[in-house]
């Protein structure tokens, strides 16, 4: 039973680690600042999720569970945010320009 | 080659960085950020020390590793002084370096509310 | 398996160490330098650290890079001339060799270290338990070494009034900062009103769990400075003048508490900062709860700087 735990921890998390990955190749190879930002929305909200859900059977009780679900909702209202700010600043700075 | 060596190892290479940007850099905002580098290094050894004591059911000797949290908050106070300090000679003189002959500028000290 | 990933954490230190050596602007200089902060967390992790990672991860890669990114949009302009004073020569090739002879000497010390390793962690355990915390930093930081802990604060106080000292005569007592004006129903002003009562409590979690877990007041002060400066930053609220009289008050309380009871340790028990026995953990509990809000105003105001403003709104 725990191989088979362990087992679903490890695929989770290398799934989350390709989303990561994914992410970050298309920071580096996307032409601008928006779809950068739609690169790394993924990599926070997917791969973390993945991560987390992967990391979840591994942990002592609820609580413990509960609070890595906490960090990945305060990661993706976080990213929202500041993904909306950086596109609205992007944007600014292409109409002064 | 055990965890805290390599670390050690890291340690001084950290602070041979931040040694040379302190040199070569010639804005003071980025000689901060190399001090900072260089004492960040100190701390990762100090660390690695900590972590070779580990005994008595703890993973790492708690004592220095409490006086790197006072070291943390300290570096950073002390940041905050320089990085206020360089802020206001920018104000006073208008140019960053510290070889400056520019004349303050005197109408910063007039009340402008 | 572990030496593996942990070379791989060091080859990325070393990297963005370099990189922050030889960005082309300030700004990404310090984009790598909060990278950098971050990555070190984990270093502090596989050192056993879980206290001193809490520590770097707020104030050496949050505060720090908060602060830092604000000095440098202030000091774009100066970057030019800066750059064209750029040394010689000869200088980088001095500078290098003496960098690489220091990493050189210092490599050599850690190699040398003595084995097997001295350690005060034995002294710790035999004694933990008279102070009634869990956590062997906190014990460490507030009952055997509370003196460091006492001049930390009384350091943190005398850098504030050395970045207030450097306030232009017209605006003393005045406002520190500028004053933001965010939309209120944008999504900046919708982020600053969510997230601080979820800051705060998770703050005074981590600031009350530092008795027995990793944890602290010196981590939860952090995150309750970061709320208030997001509050600040969306112009929900204005920075307080510097000449408030609660201002004051709030940052000499916890520094004032302390030394009070160290005194009352001179007293009863024979040595400054000594604790009665059975009262360690009240006083330890009360000198944590006196220090925060000076830590939270401490570091809340050493970001926002020097005053810029009368104390007028």
């Amino acid at each position: 039973m725990s191989v088979l735990v362990d087992l679903f921890t490890c695929l989770s998390v290398a799934a989350g680690a390709f989303f990561y990955l994914a992410g970050s190749v298309g920071l580096l190879r996307f032409p601008d600042a928006y779809t950068r930002l739609h690169a790394l929305t993924k990599a926070d909200n997917l791969g973390l999720a993945l991560v987390v859900l992967g990391l979840l059977p591994q942990m002592g009780g609820v609580l413990a569970g509960l609070k890595l679900v906490v960090i990945w909702l305060l990661v993706l209202f976080s990213s929202a945010a500041v993904s909306q700010l950086i596109a609205r600043a992007a944007r600014r700075r292409e109409a002064g320009a | 080659m055990s965890v805290a060596s390599l670390f050690g190892l890291c340690a001084a290479g950290l602070v041979g960085v931040g040694l040379y940007g302190l040199i070569v850099l010639s804005h003071p905002l980025r000689k901060i950020i190399s001090f900072n580098v260089m004492g960040s290094g100190v701390f990762v050894l100090f660390g690695a020390v900590a972590r070779r004591g580990a005994a008595a059911g703890f993973g790492a000797d708690p004592v220095p590793q409490a006086l790197l949290i006072t070291g943390i908050v300290v570096a950073f106070s002390a940041t905050a002084l320089a990085v206020a300090l360089v802020v206001r000679l920018i104000e006073a003189t208008g140019s960053a370096t510290l070889a400056s002959e520019a004349p303050p500028r005197a109408d910063l000290d007039v009340r402008r509310d | 398996m572990t030496i593996v990933v942990n070379s791989g954490v060091v080859f990325l230190l070393l990297a963005l160490a370099l990189w922050t050596v030889v960005a082309r602007e300030a700004f990404l200089a310090i984009v790598g330098f909060v990278a950098y902060g971050l990555l070190l967390a984990l270093v502090w992790v596989s050192l056993s650290g879980i206290d001193v990672a809490l520590t770097e991860a707020a104030i050496g890669g949050g505060l720090t890079g908060a602060l830092l990114i604000g000095a440098a949009a202030r000091l774009r302009a100066t970057e030019t001339e800066a750059r064209a004073q750029a040394c010689g020569r000869p200088t980088r090739v001095l500078a290098l060799v003496v960098s690489a002879a220091v990493a050189v000497a210092l490599a050599l010390c850690v190699l040398v270290l003595p084995d097997p390793a001295p350690t005060l962690a034995h002294e710790v355990a035999a004694d933990i338990d008279a102070t009634g915390v869990g956590n062997p930093i906190t014990a460490v930081l507030l009952a055997f070494r509370a003196v460091d802990t006492l001049l930390e604060a009384l350091v943190l106080v005398i850098a504030l009034i050395g970045v207030w000292s450097l306030t232009p005569d017209g605006f003393w007592g005045g406002r520190p900062g500028m004053r933001h004006r965010a939309n209120p129903d944008g999504i900046f002003g919708y982020f600053a009103r969510v997230l601080p009562p979820i800051g705060v409590i998770v703050g005074i979690y981590i600031f009350w769990t530092g008795a027995d877990h990793p944890g602290g007041k010196f981590q939860g002060a952090t995150i309750l400075a970061t709320m208030w400066m997001l509050v600040l930053m969306a112009g929900l609220a204005d920075a307080p003048p510097i000449g408030r009289r609660w201002l004051r008050i709030g940052l000499v309380v916890g520094p004032l508490v302390f030394i009070a009871i160290g005194l009352a340790g001179v007293l009863v028990p024979g040595a400054f900062l000594a604790y009665p026995a059975g009262f360690a953990k009240p006083l330890i509990i009360a000198i944590e709860v006196a220090l925060m809000p000076t830590l939270v105003l401490i570091l809340g105001l050493l970001l926002a700087g020097a005053p810029e403003r009368g104390a007028r709104p």
